[in-house]
């Protein structure tokens, strides 16, 4: 929280890439996580369809500190999670980057899980009926017309995913705390900028930020005009 | 040859639709699966796919079983050596034409394939097609595509939903010429389900007649149309089909068609005499004397056994059977003719025949 007037410091640079390390991880998971829940309420008749989707998309109404202190609850060295992780080998999570990176995966679900299920809808059976008539088996059918033809799907789950957990603050304070290297993201080095009133650092930082998210959504509005529907 | 293909299938919807059908269908030619919408048509042909499951059903092709529930044989459709035509030509969006016709051909191990794209490309008339994306195709072309697909995977069994549904006049008249050619070129089967009369008349050898759920009528096609006792619901679109030779040429341009019985005068033709020529005679075409009618303008006049009368849907009409010889024909006359003329089984009439429908 040094460093002169100027432009970023060691200390913000190093948020900055914690920031995009974090979000880079967390799109990778991300994208294998939501896969096969959107793949599955795209496709099943089960009743448990609404419940899942309503679990998916908490986040999305919630504040972020009410999942932040669950998580912090349940991974604590006490919680149910916590002590399973710790019978694994696995130390606790809080206050470290894999804590972080699982808040930030859960938070943050929502917007990768929406857009794969509107494009696999959007896919519909017919294709994969043919694929299947064509000698293409369950992978082979999914691999070879569901992904390429749910693509717009997955270019908008992985960007909104990389924006948002890059936007998330409230998650992060909770679960990861203020840890410079480690959990201190820009979002949260921008708060204690201007705490320590240092405005024209965290202007800085949130100029950038604002820039960023700019590019990125104009990217994204450019290639996929509706990311948060499907194709058709 | 090992038998065709046998399908016994029930399937009941919660609607209350209860499709009970026991097909066992020739190894050879095209086989109509025909009924209005909501028969259950294109149930039966999901289910031989295997795209859709008949809890107890028995499905087998030749020697190869597909389904057999009671000894929990259930082959995947990605197993079945079938190829599929969907209503929709369905094709794959993000592939370019030859993209899509490989699709399947590459999933077929290579001592299994009996065709290549080339071939099948120059049968369906889709040379020049082949660099184009999917979505560049008019109708026509898309269900050409569609079809081609579906033969490269060397199907032993082609499942075809009413292909020409979705297509205007135009087109199917552009695509009916290519099945024929299938049927003509290739001995793959093919189980073809239509609602349209007039394509099941041109291009079936058998006809399976579905009526809500069931089988009502199944057999050679020329027999089976023109049985008189179907349901009433068929008798609107009631006609035979005879399949006669170009015996020769008049001299004021009448062609001359000769069939088991009888022969038919139509219009000038262009084939070679000894052509066989399919044509259709609709029941609502043919009309019914008792004496040789002297003084009318119509050439086809035919002597002519009764030989069955039933009701139809129409009001004040009924149908009749009559035999030419042994080739039976069917007329729609109204219930008061038939009582005044005294029309029954047995009684030796006039045929007059006011339109031939040639096929092809």
């Amino acid at each position: 929280m040094t460093g002169g007037a100027g432009m970023m410091d060691a200390a913000d640079l190093r948020a900055v890439w914690l920031t995009l390390k974090l979000a880079g991880v967390v799109t990778l998971l991300l994208l294998l996580a939501a896969t096969p829940i959107a793949w599955w309420l795209a496709r099943t008749r089960s009743r448990l369809k609404t419940v899942v989707g309503a679990v998916v998309a908490l986040p999305l109404v919630l504040p972020p500190t009410v999942l932040g202190f669950y998580l912090l609850v349940a991974l604590g060295p006490h919680g149910p999670l916590g002590r399973l992780l710790a019978a694994l080998g696995i130390g606790p999570l809080p206050f470290t980057f894999g804590g972080l990176v699982l808040a930030s995966v859960l938070y943050s679900l929502p917007f990768a899980v929406q857009p794969l299920h509107n494009a696999f809808e959007a896919v519909g059976t017919r294709p994969l009926e043919v694929a299947a008539t064509l000698r293409a088996g369950p992978w082979d059918r999914f691999w070879s017309v569901a992904v390429p033809l749910a693509r717009p799907g997955f270019l908008a789950a992985a960007v909104l995913g990389f924006a948002h957990t890059i936007g998330e603050f409230g998650v992060v304070l909770m679960i990861g705390g203020n840890i410079e290297g480690s959990t201190r993201v820009v979002s949260v080095q921008i708060y204690d900028h201007v705490e320590a009133l240092e405005y024209a650092q965290a202007h800085w930082l949130a100029a950038g930020m604002l820039a960023f998210s700019f590019a990125v959504l104009l990217l994204l509005y450019t290639f996929n005009p509706q990311p948060l529907r499907g194709r058709r | 040859m090992t038998a065709g293909l046998r399908a016994r299938l029930r399937i009941g919807h919660p609607s209350g639709f209860v499709l009970d059908v026991d097909l066992d269908l020739p190894q050879h030619g095209i086989t109509a699966l025909f009924g209005h919408s909501g028969s259950g048509k294109t149930t039966i042909l999901r289910a031989i796919a295997g795209l859709e499951r008949a809890p107890g059903g028995y499905v087998a092709l030749g020697d190869e079983v597909w389904q057999d529930d009671d000894r929990g044989v259930f082959v995947p459709v990605h197993r079945r050596a079938l190829g599929y035509v969907f209503q929709e030509a369905s094709l794959f969006e993000h592939l370019s034409v030859r993209a899509n016709l490989e699709y399947g051909l590459k999933r077929v191990p290579a001592a299994e394939r009996r065709f290549d794209v080339a071939t099948v490309a120059r049968l369906l008339g889709i040379g020049d097609l082949l660099a184009r994306a999917a979505g560049q195709l008019s109708g026509g072309e898309r269900q050409r595509v569609a079809i081609a697909r579906a033969l490269l995977v060397s199907p032993r069994l082609l499942l075809m939903d009413e292909p020409l549904a979705a297509l205007d006049l135009r087109r199917k008249q552009e695509i009916l010429p290519y099945l024929e050619r299938l049927h003509d070129e290739l001995a793959v089967p093919i189980l073809y389900v239509s609602h349209a009369p007039d394509e099941v008349a041109r291009l079936a050898d058998h006809l399976v007649l579905l009526d809500a759920g069931r089988v009502v009528a199944s057999g050679p096609l020329g027999a089976t149309l023109a049985r008189a006792d179907l349901p009433p619901a068929f008798a609107d679109d009631a006609g035979v089909v005879l399949d006669t030779v170009l015996a020769g040429h008049e001299p004021d341009d009448l062609s001359r068609l000769e069939f088991a019985g009888g022969a038919l005068l139509v219009g000038r033709r262009k084939e070679a005499v000894g052509t066989r020529l399919r044509c259709r005679i609709h029941a609502r075409d043919v009309s019914l004397a008792l004496e040789r009618p002297q003084g009318v303008s119509i050439v086809n006049l035919l002597p002519a056994e009764t030989t069955a009368v039933v009701a139809t849907d129409t009001p004040g009409h009924v149908l009749v059977q009559l035999h030419v010889g042994p080739t039976p024909v069917l007329a729609r006359i109204t219930e008061r003719s038939r009582r005044e003329l005294g029309i029954a089984p047995g009684r030796r009439v006039w045929v007059q025949v006011k339109g031939v429908a040639l096929l092809g």
